[in-house]
C-alpha cells in the first residue's frame, strides 16, 4: 500500500521512514543483553528475530519453561511486543514463535515434528512466490509436505524448499553463530586434532583459565560470568555457563567451577576449538590479606557458594533475613548468600515452631469461646487431647498491605498434646466478631 | 583384667586402622557429663557424620540438629528438599540468621552431592542435610568427606508420607549407615507448671548407635537460645540429684 493511500484511509497518520540499519543495531543490542543475562549462544535472526540456544544455561533459570517465561516478561517490561517459542531446532522454534497459538509455543523435547505439522507453509522460511505456488498445488500445512516424494518438488522449486523442510525437522544441522560482544575478554585454544576425553578437556580448561586470568589482571577486572564454548567438528557448539557471586580472577577456582559441570559437554565426534569468555566483568582491586597476628581469618566460603550456585541455580541458594512482621508467613525474606551480615534477628520472646505448614491446615476442635485454647483437636484424621496450652497471642492483619486485612485477627495458641508433641494452632478471628475472621481453627506449625 | 597399657595399645592400633591418628580428635561436648561420657573422647566428634531422626514428627530432631550446629560455630550450610523449615525457630535455638546458608536441592541426590561438597570444603562449621533415605554408600561418602575437614556433618532423616505424628518407627527400621553416631529424638510431656501454660519442652534423646561407645537414653530439656541442652531439674521429687548424675540416664 502506498503511503498516500494509507493517509487517505487513516487521518493524522504518523509516517516514519523504515530504518533497517537501526533495526539491525537494536536487534544486536538485544541479543547482547540476552547473552549477558540468559544463555551463551545467542544470535540475531534478522529482520525481526533472535535465536537463543537454551542448552547449558536453562538450569540457572529453573528449567526451559521458566526461562522462557522470565525472558518474555522482562522483554515485555522493557516495552517490546514479543512472541517466543522453545523447540528442538532453530527451524521449528522459528515457525512456532511466528505462527503457533500462544498456548502451543512450548514444544516438548522430541515432539517438534508433530508440533509444526499443522502450521501453514509460510512458516518454513521460504520465498513468498514459492508459498503461493505451493498453495496453488493444494499444499497448505507443513505436514502436507512430508508425504509426497521429494524429487518432483525439488525439480520445480529448487533445493531450498527441501533444505528448509529438513531444517525444520532437525534432519540437517543448522549451527548458530553466537554474537560476540565488542569488548570481550576471551582466551581461545584451537586443536590440530579434535579432542573428546574429559581429562583432556579439563586440562584445556585449566590452560584457558590461566590465560583469561592474565588478560583480566592486565585490565584490573574480575569475572562475574564465564562462558565456555566448545566448537565441535560437526560445526555445532556446546556451551557451558558459570556465574560467580564475587568478581573472580583465580585460575584454579575458575577451573574448578567449569570442571564441575564438565559432564554436560557432549563432545560428539570431537572438539576442535574452545573459547573461554568473560561475559560480565567487574573491577577487582588487589586486596590486602589478613596480616593481623591475633585475629584468626574467617574462612572464605565464596568458592563453595559459587560451586553450589552453579549446580542448583542461584535462586536456590540463599540466606533468610528477618522482616518486621508478626504474620508468620511474612516474617522471612531471602537474601543472597554472600550479602553482608544484617545483624538483625527475630524476637526471642515469642516461641516459633521449627516446621511451618504452608498453607495452614484446617483442624476440627472443641474449644470454649472467646479466648480459650482447644480441649481436643483432630488433625489429619487423628484426635488428640490437649494437655496444656499457652496463649492467645493475637496477630492483627496488616491493613497497610491489603484492604481485606483491615479487621482480620488471628489468635495463636501453643498447645501440648498428651504425648508431648507441641503444635502452633490459631483461630481465624477473635471469637466474637464475624468480621474478624471465619472463627475456624488451623494448625500452622509444629514445635516438637 | 588386662593391664590398661594393653588396652591403650589396642586403642592406638584401632585408631591407626581407622586412619584418624593424623590429628587429635576434636570434639564438641554437650556440656552434660552423663551424655558426654557415652561418646568417644567426651563429645560429638568434629569431622564426622552424625545421623539424627525424629520419633514421630521431626521438628524436635530439627531443633536438636540446630542446637549442635549453633554450638559448632562458623557458617552452616543447611540443605533442604522441602521448604517447610521456619528460620525464626532456628534463631531461637541459637543459630542466628546470618550464619545459615540454605540450599534447596530438588531431590536427595542433589542434596547429598552438595553436602559432600560443603563437608569437603572445610570452611563451614556444620553441614545439615535433610534427606529421606541415607544408604550405606551415601553415608560412607559423607563420612569420608567430613573426615577430610573438621566440619560436623548432620544427616537429618525426614519422613514424608507418614505424616501422622503418632506412628513410631522402630529403632532398627532405618537401614544401616556409616554415621559415627545415630540419634533419635522424641517429644515428652513437659513438667507440669503450677500455673496454666506450657513449660520448657522436654525430649527423650536416644543415642541408638555410637562408634566406640555405648547406646543410651536420656531425658533432657530442649535447646535454649544458645543451643545447649539441660538435664531437667526435678524439685518435686526433691532427690537432691547433682546435675549430671547418672541416675537420670537409663539405657
Amino acid at each position: 500500500m502506498a503511503a498516500t493511500m494509507a493517509q487517505t484511509l487513516v487521518p493524522d497518520l504518523v509516517l516514519q521512514n523504515a530504518d533497517p540499519a537501526a533495526d539491525r543495531a537494536m536487534l544486536d543490542r538485544l541479543a547482547l543483553w540476552m547473552q549477558r543475562s540468559f544463555a551463551p549462544i545467542v544470535a540475531a535472526d534478522p529482520p525481526d528475530g533472535i535465536i537463543l540456544e537454551s542448552a547449558g544455561a536453562d538450569h540457572l533459570h529453573g528449567g526451559e519453561a521458566a526461562m522462557l517465561a522470565t525472558l518474555c516478561s522482562r522483554l515485555a517490561g522493557a516495552g517490546f511486543d514479543v512472541q517466543a517459542a522453545i523447540a528442538d531446532h532453530w527451524g521449528a522454534a522459528h515457525a512456532l514463535a511466528r505462527f503457533a497459538a500462544p498456548s502451543a509455543r512450548f514444544s516438548a523435547p522430541g515432539r517438534a515434528a508433530e508440533d509444526i505439522a499443522t502450521l501453514p507453509i509460510a512458516a518454513l522460511r521460504i520465498a513468498p512466490a514459492v508459498v503461493e505456488a505451493l498453495h496453488l498445488l493444494g499444499f497448505a500445512r507443513i505436514g502436507d509436505l512430508s508425504a509426497p516424494p521429494r524429487a518432483p518438488l525439488t525439480l520445480r522449486f529448487g533445493p531450498e524448499l527441501g533444505r528448509r523442510l529438513d531444517q525444520a525437522h532437525g534432519r540437517i544441522a543448522e549451527p548458530i553463530a553466537a554474537i560476540r560482544p565488542p569488548d570481550r575478554i576471551a582466551a581461545r585454544l584451537a586443536f590440530a586434532e579434535p579432542i573428546a576425553a574429559a581429562e583432556t578437556i579439563a586440562r584445556c580448561i585449566a590452560m584457558l583459565a590461566a590465560r583469561l586470568c592474565e588478560s583480566l589482571e592486565g585490565k584490573g577486572l574480575g569475572a562475574r560470568q564465564l562462558d565456555l564454548l566448545c566448537q565441535r567438528v560437526d560445526s555445532r557448539a556446546q556451551a557451558l555457563r558459570v556465574g560467580t557471586a564475587l568478581p573472580l580472577r583465580d585460575a584454579r577456582r575458575m577451573t574448578r567451577l567449569l570442571c564441575d559441570r564438565i559432564e554436560t559437554i557432549d563432545p560428539g565426534f570431537g572438539i576442535e576449538a574452545m573459547t573461554l569468555t568473560a561475559i560480565a566483568t567487574e573491577r577487582l582491586a588487589p586486596r590486602q590479606a589478613a596480616s593481623c597476628l591475633i585475629e584468626a581469618a574467617t574462612p572464605d566460603v565464596s568458592d563453595l557458594i559459587d560451586l553450589l550456585a552453579n549446580r542448583v541455580g542461584a535462586g536456590n541458594l540463599y540466606r533468610l533475613a528477618p522482616v518486621p512482621s508478626d504474620v508468620a508467613e511474612r516474617a522471612v525474606r531471602r537474601i543472597p548468600p554472600l550479602a553482608p551480615p544484617t545483624g538483625a534477628s527475630w524476637p526471642l520472646q515469642w516461641p516459633r515452631p521449627a516446621r511451618l505448614l504452608t498453607p495452614p491446615e484446617p483442624i476440627e476442635t472443641v474449644a470454649l469461646l472467646p479466648d480459650h485454647p482447644p480441649v481436643f483437636f483432630t488433625w489429619r484424621g487423628m484426635r488428640r487431647r490437649v494437655h496444656c496450652a499457652d496463649g492467645p497471642e493475637r496477630v492483627f492483619g496488616e491493613w497497610w498491605k491489603r484492604d481485606a486485612e483491615q479487621e482480620a485477627v488471628r489468635d495463636y495458641f501453643r498447645i501440648e498434646s498428651d504425648g508431648g508433641e507441641r503444635y502452633w494452632v490459631f483461630r481465624a478471628g477473635d471469637g466474637r466478631d464475624a468480621r474478624s475472621g471465619s472463627q475456624r481453627w488451623f494448625l500452622h506449625g509444629i514445635f516438637a | 583384667m588386662r593391664p590398661p597399657s594393653a588396652l591403650e595399645a589396642l586403642r592406638a592400633q584401632v585408631r591407626q586402622i581407622e586412619g584418624r591418628n593424623r590429628r587429635t580428635a576434636s570434639v564438641l561436648p554437650f556440656g552434660i557429663p552423663a551424655l558426654d561420657a557415652r561418646l568417644a573422647h567426651g563429645g560429638l566428634a568434629r569431622g564426622a557424620l552424625h545421623e539424627v531422626a525424629g520419633a514421630g514428627h521431626d521438628a524436635a530432631a530439627t531443633l536438636f540438629a540446630a542446637g549442635i550446629a549453633a554450638r559448632a560455630g562458623g557458617k552452616v550450610l543447611w540443605c533442604l528438599t522441602q521448604p517447610d523449615l521456619f528460620a525464626p525457630a532456628l534463631s531461637q535455638a541459637g543459630l542466628t540468621s546470618d550464619r545459615v546458608i540454605y540450599l534447596e536441592g530438588g531431590d536427595d541426590r542433589t542434596v547429598l552431592a552438595c553436602c559432600e561438597e560443603g563437608l569437603r570444603h572445610g570452611g563451614l562449621g556444620a553441614v545439615v542435610a535433610e534427606i529421606v533415605r541415607l544408604g550405606m554408600t551415601a553415608s560412607r561418602r559423607l563420612q569420608l568427606a567430613a573426615e577430610a575437614s573438621a566440619t560436623i556433618g548432620i544427616a537429618l532423616r525426614r519422613r514424608y508420607g507418614a505424616a501422622s505424628s503418632d506412628a513410631v518407627c522402630p529403632a532398627d527400621a532405618a537401614p544401616p549407615s556409616a554415621a559415627v553416631t545415630r540419634w533419635r529424638i522424641a517429644a515428652l510431656p513437659a513438667a507440669p507448671l503450677p500455673v496454666p501454660g506450657v513449660g520448657r519442652p522436654r525430649w527423650r534423646v536416644e543415642l541408638i548407635r555410637s562408634r566406640s561407645g555405648e547406646g543410651a537414653t536420656f531425658e533432657l530439656e530442649a535447646c535454649d537460645d544458645t543451643g545447649h541442652l539441660r538435664l531437667p531439674a526435678e524439685p518435686v521429687h526433691g532427690s537432691g540429684q547433682a546435675a549430671g548424675g547418672p541416675s537420670r540416664a537409663f539405657g
